[in-house]
């Protein structure tokens, strides 16, 4: 399981816009890189990232190999209802990531 | 690249031959007033700090009419300013005056510089000083736009301490006044920023403290990156001197200060709320005021230089050393600051005599203290290379990952000289 990182408000009102930020610890390996045997070492990233608010994906983003290590990934979205923001980072191998964190909206 | 604009038209080639004629009608009680009339050519100084001290001193030493523009009476050194938060040494050791250079025959203008207007720096008192050439050595200035919440008010509770002076004491202070098992913070910004070991000096010295006198307490380091110099040996060094003791969040682990509430002691990263007891926030930092006012900075806040004659890009006649500086792969430190100042002093020479300046071979080195009695270093050649300075390849090198004790005892006791030496160098 990867290091993942979430920052999601505890409390919002309803209505409110509110920021989501998250970040997953990943080298984000490009495969166009040599190891120092001279071998080209496999691309290996976190593809997609995709955001659930109370079981409708309000965020989803595909990430390319320009994408530097530990992508850090800020978006906003509307406080509707008191609910789980699950985020699934998904690897190139198919492996995918889960976090979630819990919202209350008053 | 050099420009010729800061050379009067039509001035004689070499100033010091100026000189020795003038010498010579006055001897011979001539009243000459065309040779009279003129004088070695005039260069102001803004800052004395170790770039500007040491640039005007070399300045007055090959002749020139050199001005040093500072408005504080004493300097107070940066290095080794770590260990006096530490309680490991006194401020009076940090603390030097100018009377050295004024009776070496530099004039010293005690007042700050506002701005510059067509050849003339201006002064706080509405007078003006006219230049041929000018150098700027303005250091750093703390952005207190970059941390909500991080202002200048907010400093005296949560000290930056990243200029020596109060703001060193103060965070000495609050440490001695801390209840054991507290928990002391600092937040290091991301690069460039003077003197990039520093932070890092400041834990391993602060956890020396701790370990004496408060054992039970923690240092938290929130950084705004991920890696920082010397780390290996660092990291090394607190597992064997201090473990337990020294956490460092690095940015990718959320250790990016973004907000403080300084009244609640409280430090918020982009993903977490962080108490401390004692806050040591160093925030991001630019070149000094009056290198904006100037128009010397660019975009990034720092000063692009001509790595020859540390010339400005952007304002021809006006040169900028020290941290103020982009020195390309030289990191900002007082060992660069007093390399740099000595080249654009030769440069500077050079230039006023008609002459082209060599390009300069100039070397860092970065001590930092760990324990009072264990010191590391790294150090680097640098020279020009595609308009930057550039680090000259295997020139440099960098303490040992598994030195003995006494090697660390050695570099700590070279550290001590080679501060000893530098500062009778430039303020001696």
């Amino acid at each position: 399981m990867l290091r993942t990182l979430l920052s999601v408000p505890k409390t919002a009102r309803r209505g409110e816009i509110i920021q989501i930020r998250a970040m997953i610890a990943h080298p984000m390996e490009t495969g166009h890189r040599m190891g120092p045997n001279g071998v080209e070492i496999p691309r290996k990233i976190i593809n997609r990232l995709v955001c659930t608010y109370a079981g409708e994906e309000v965020f989803a983003a595909d990430l390319h190999p320009a994408i530097s290590a530990n992508p850090f990934i800020t978006f906003h979205t509307v406080a509707v209802e008191s609910g789980i923001l699950s985020f699934a980072w998904t690897e190139d191998d198919g492996a995918v990531h889960l976090a979630q964190a819990e919202i209350v909206v008053e | 690249m050099p420009s010729p604009s800061g050379s009067p038209p039509g001035a004689p080639r070499h100033f010091t031959g100026r000189r020795t004629l003038l010498l010579a009608a006055g001897a011979a009680g001539l009243g000459a007033p065309a040779l009279l009339a003129q004088t070695p050519p005039r260069v102001v100084v803004v800052g004395g700090g170790f770039a500007g001290a040491t640039c005007a001193r070399d300045l007055a030493a090959a002749g020139l009419a050199v001005t040093l523009v500072e408005p504080r009476a004493e300097y107070v050194a940066c290095p080794f300013s770590n260990a006096v938060i530490a309680g490991l040494r006194q401020m009076e050791q940090q603390r030097f005056s100018y009377a050295a250079l004024e009776a070496n025959g530099l004039r010293r203008i005690a007042q700050p510089a506002t701005g510059l207007e067509d050849g003339r720096v201006l002064l706080a008192d509405g007078t003006t000083l006219p230049y041929d050439r000018l150098v700027l050595a303005p250091g750093i200035e703390l952005r207190f736009d970059a941390i909500t919440g991080y202002d200048a008010a907010a400093a005296g509770r949560m000290p930056h301490a990243w200029q020596a002076g109060p703001q060193t004491l103060l965070l000495r202070q609050q440490l001695e006044a801390m209840p054991d098992g507290g928990v002391v913070a600092i937040a290091a910004p991301a690069n460039p920023f003077r003197c990039p070991p520093g932070p890092y000096e400041r834990a391993s010295l602060i956890a020396h403290y701790l370990k004496t006198h408060k054992p039970r307490s923690k240092l938290l380091i929130l950084d705004a990156k991920d890696s920082f110099s010397k780390q290996r040996l660092f990291e090394a060094a607190w597992q064997a001197l201090y473990p337990g003791l020294i956490e460092w969040v690095s940015l990718s682990f959320g250790g990016n200060v973004t907000e403080v509430d300084a009244a609640e002691g409280v430090l918020v990263t982009e993903f977490g709320r962080h108490r401390a007891d004692v806050a040591n926030v160093i925030p991001p930092q630019r070149a000094g005021a009056i290198a904006r006012v100037a128009g010397v900075t660019d975009a990034s806040g720092w000063c692009p230089v001509d790595p020859v004659t540390f010339e400005s890009r952007l304002r021809p006649g006006v040169h900028v050393v020290g941290d103020a500086a982009i020195g390309g792969a030289m990191p900002k430190s007082a060992f660069t600051a007093n390399a740099q100042a000595r080249a654009c002093a030769a440069a500077v020479v050079a230039l006023l005599a008609g002459e082209t300046p060599r390009p300069p071979k100039l070397i860092n080195t970065c001590y930092s203290l760990l324990a009072p009695d264990y010191g590391i270093s790294i150090a680097g050649v640098y020279s020009p290379r595609n308009g930057l300075l550039a680090e000259v390849e295997g020139a440099g090198g960098i303490s040992p990952a598994d030195a003995p004790p006494e090697i660390r005892a050695a570099e700590a006791a070279h550290a001590e000289g080679w501060f000893r030496v530098i500062t009778q160098a430039v303020f001696g």
